[in-house]
């Protein structure tokens, strides 16, 4: 009795499963659609095999230098202003010159004008991005141009990747971002509670032909090009002047240059 | 075998209606937690990772602790422990199940957790981690399921169960390892950075797991009629002392290798844990409660007069088990996280609401534990009578 | 078999508790909604692809949509008929369905499907502009 009671079970079990074949083999084989349509990028595309920014820090000298690029960039992409410091979420930032090249810098006796100076930090895009490495998902993966992007469809929240960059770029929507938000952009999408962000290269901007919005609130201090294109204003800067970049020492190749 | 779940006296009872209880207001906090955000724990923009994954990295300890009487038993022929061996199995099995309940609370968008399947990506530890896991959970149930039922049955377990339990040694192992590599190989986390993590989890995994089985051993001789027998306990007592003082001096070698080359991002966790950073120490008590507990431990436990007396022993097993929980669970995911990348320091201390979360995880866990032990505890007093 | 009372019994109230959509609404029939179309939407006469197509597949195109858009980078979608599109749900679909109390969220209501495309796509860009 006992046996025989166990093996309907089983059999129940497998015939449950042999029930889920068929759904998942037609949603395998489905046919999207007959005629075939076409998906291609936009007549405006920039392209490139690797963007850089490059930041001549030597013209911003205050904070009131670097605010208007925080704001443009935080505006279009709706980033959200919480009271609490836990929740906080940011893009880009100024930072003094000790904080930004943690690690690699002395603060003694810094040249007087760099020490007060503000040094403009965000994500950089990494030529070997840890953070892709780290993520489970790839819902941030690398894209052909060198952009570090974030499916914010995919991201399951384990934050993984931000214990895997190593310049805090990254953020964490600790709750629903909309109520917070001050102003929306309505052609930009807002985040949902549980996802990862940060800085992108503006990639939404670079599809319709246009730099990035802090690049261009710049008004010329910052160069964005491609790293590997000899004509591009970027490289000619890196070219002509000493340039740091944070952390070398990690081996993650960022791909934002600093004129110090 | 599951009916011996289901009968029971009233203090069996009475302890699964109070763990039910724990679980259920864990719940209703879970809820809150799904409709606010983690924005309800104390977890930051700097320090990522809080409670829920330290808990997560020790309890792949306790799992991983099992192993320590199954391969004496399976590979050494070590008899004595055949008591034992489907009480450490079935510890992994609860252990597990808290881990991986405590990486579902810690998600923020946990309907997509089979996202991690549905784009495998081998070059993320944790998919291997997801993968090591599940599969050590598997090899448990199925294990410690079919020798338990041999056991009742009076015969020997099938052949096919040998190599399972062959590959379960090194799995258990491989859990450790892949979690401790969650960490290390990250760039730019100095604390974390270190070849030593692995080995160092796995020595405090050996030391907390069989720890705390040999206190549920204990309470076992007390409320059933199944002694798992002095000797054993004894011989995990053994394991556990050598373990806790392996895991002390590895840590020793970390303080040495961080202090003597003066290298500030791999001294400056330290410093923060045990001394404070900047003027922020929330950790500075714990670490050294910590501390204490691991020499106390270590004193009562390699002395052969107090591992011999039951008072001690228990005493000792619990500095080990709580000496551990604070320095692997609390120290090592907050030390790692600050100071952070940029040389700030933003503290993390947990709220009341993740501690609600976080205790109901810990009463599913002994309420699967209990119902497992139950069971064993009843075919082992069968099979006796 | 002593105990056929009781999983008899157990039986019937485990039916009762899975059936219970069936009988509670036993009789009442929901009518399926209307969805409208705004004038826009009115006068292109057709969608991005045929009506009946868009009607039961549109949330495979909006799948590919944003594979493509956010994975591969491209952006525009050339249908069959050689009309171009700016792969958007927000800047594209909404703007011929601003209506999307009256378009999107009475059929979605009705089938009882929650997506969650709109916690973070704004409902409607022209609107407030
Ligand atoms: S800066 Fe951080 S987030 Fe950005 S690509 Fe590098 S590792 Fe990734
Ligand atoms: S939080 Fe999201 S983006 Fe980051 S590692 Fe996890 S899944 Fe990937």
């Amino acid at each position: 009795m006992d046996i025989r009671r166990r093996r309907i079970l089983q059999l129940l079990g497998l015939s449950a499963a042999a029930l889920t074949v068929k759904p998942v083999y037609d949603a395998l084989a489905a046919d999207p659609g007959a005629a075939r349509p076409k998906l291609g990028p936009g007549r405006e595309q920039l392209r490139a095999k690797q963007w850089v920014m490059v930041i001549d820090t030597r013209r911003f000298a205050s904070e009131a230098d670097v605010e208007p690029l925080i704001e443009a960039c935080h505006r279009i992409h709706n980033v959200p202003r919480f009271e609490l410091k836990r929740w906080e979420i940011k893009w880009i930032w100024a930072t003094e010159y000790k904080h930004a090249f943690s690690g690699t810098s002395s603060d003694r006796f810094l040249a007087a004008a760099v020490e007060k100076r503000p040094f403009l930090v965000l994500c950089n895009q990494c030529e070997n991005p840890p953070c892709v490495r780290a993520c489970p998902t790839q819902a941030t993966f690398k894209r052909e141009d060198g952009i570090v992007m974030m499916d914010f469809h995919r991201c399951i929240g384990c934050r993984f990747c931000m214990a895997a960059c190593p310049f805090g770029a990254r953020s964490f929507n600790y709750t629903d971002p909309r109520p917070y938000l001050k102003h929306t952009n309505k052609l930009f999408p807002t985040r949902m509670k549980g996802v990862v962000e940060k800085c992108s290269f503006c990639a939404e901007r670079l599809a319709e032909g246009k730099r990035p919005a802090c690049v261009e609130a710049a008004g010329g201090k910052i160069a964005f090009g491609d790293l590997y294109d000899p004509s591009s204003e970027a490289h000619q800067w890196i070219r002509k002047n000493y340039t740091l970049r944070r952390k070398v020492n990690l081996g993650t190749e960022p791909a934002v240059y600093y004129i110090v | 075998m599951l009916e011996f779940a289901v009968k029971g006296s009233k203090r069996y009872f009475g302890w699964m209606i109070f763990l039910l209880g724990l679980i259920g207001v864990g719940f209703l906090v879970y809820l809150r937690q799904l409709d606010v955000g983690l924005g309800i724990t104390g977890m930051n923009r700097d320090v990522s990772w809080g409670f829920y994954i330290a808990n997560f990295t020790f309890l792949v300890g306790v799992a991983a602790g099992g192993v320590m009487v199954v391969l004496p038993y399976y590979l050494h022929d070590y008899k004595a422990y055949g008591k034992v061996t489907i009480l450490g199995e079935f510890l992994a099995i609860a252990s597990v199940v808290m881990c991986i309940t405590f990486i579902l609370v810690d998600l923020g968008q946990p309907m997509r957790v089979l996202n991690v399947l549905l784009y495998p990506t081998p070059h993320s530890v944790l998919f291997w981690d997801t993968i090591v896991l599940n599969g050590y959970l598997l090899l448990n149930l199925i294990i410690g399921w079919n020798v338990l039922e041999a056991e009742r049955n009076g015969v020997h377990y099938q052949s096919w169960l040998k190599p399972l339990i062959y590959l379960s040694i090194p799995w258990a192992i491989s859990i450790h390892t892949v979690t401790a590599y969650l960490y290390c190989g990250l760039p730019g986390r100095g604390f974390w950075l270190t070849a030593i993590l692995a080995p160092r989890f796995l020595s405090s995994a050996f030391a907390s797991g069989p720890a705390l089985l040999i206190l549920l051993c204990l309470i076992i001789r007390r409320v059933s009629h199944f002694d798992p027998g002095w000797k054993q306990i004894q011989s995990l007592a053994v394991t556990v002392a050598y373990a806790i003082c392996v895991n002390v001096f590895f840590f020793l070698c970390e303080v040495f290798v961080a202090f003597y080359s003066q290298i500030p991002e791999h001294m400056d966790h330290i410093k923060y844990l045990f001394v404070g950073l900047h003027g922020h120490g929330a950790y500075v008590p714990w670490m050294w409660t910590a501390m204490a507990l691991m020499a106390l431990g270590i004193i009562l436990l390699v002395n052969p007069v107090t591992r011999k007396n039951e008072g001690t022993l228990i005493v000792g097993c619990l500095a080990v088990f709580f000496g551990c929980w604070i320095d692997k669970g609390l120290g090592m995911i907050s030390g790692g996280f600050v100071p952070n990348p940029l040389h700030e320091v933003n503290e993390y201390i947990p709220t009341l609401l993740e501690g609600l979360i976080t205790i109901g995880v810990y009463g599913l866990g002994f309420f699967v534990l209990t119902v497992l032990y139950k069971i064993a505890i009843g075919v082992k007093e069968e099979v006796r009578a | 078999m002593k105990d056929k009372r009781w999983i008899v019994t157990g039986l019937v109230v485990f039916l009762l508790i899975v059936l219970f959509p069936f009988w509670y609404n036993r009789g009442r029939a929901v009518p399926p909604p209307e969805v409208k179309l705004t004038e826009k939407a009115k006068a292109e006469k057709e969608c991005v692809l045929s009506r009946d197509y868009m009607k039961a597949e549109h949330m495979q195109i909006l799948d590919l949509w944003r594979e493509t858009v956010v994975r591969e980078g491209n952006r525009i979608y050339t249908n069959p008929k050689g009309r171009e599109f700016v792969m958007s749900l927000s800047n594209t679909c909404l703007d011929c369905h601003a209506n999307k109390a009256e378009f999107c969220d009475k059929c979605h209501n009705y089938a009882s499907v929650r997506p969650y495309c709109w916690d973070c796509h704004i409902e409607n860009p022209k609107e407030a502009r």
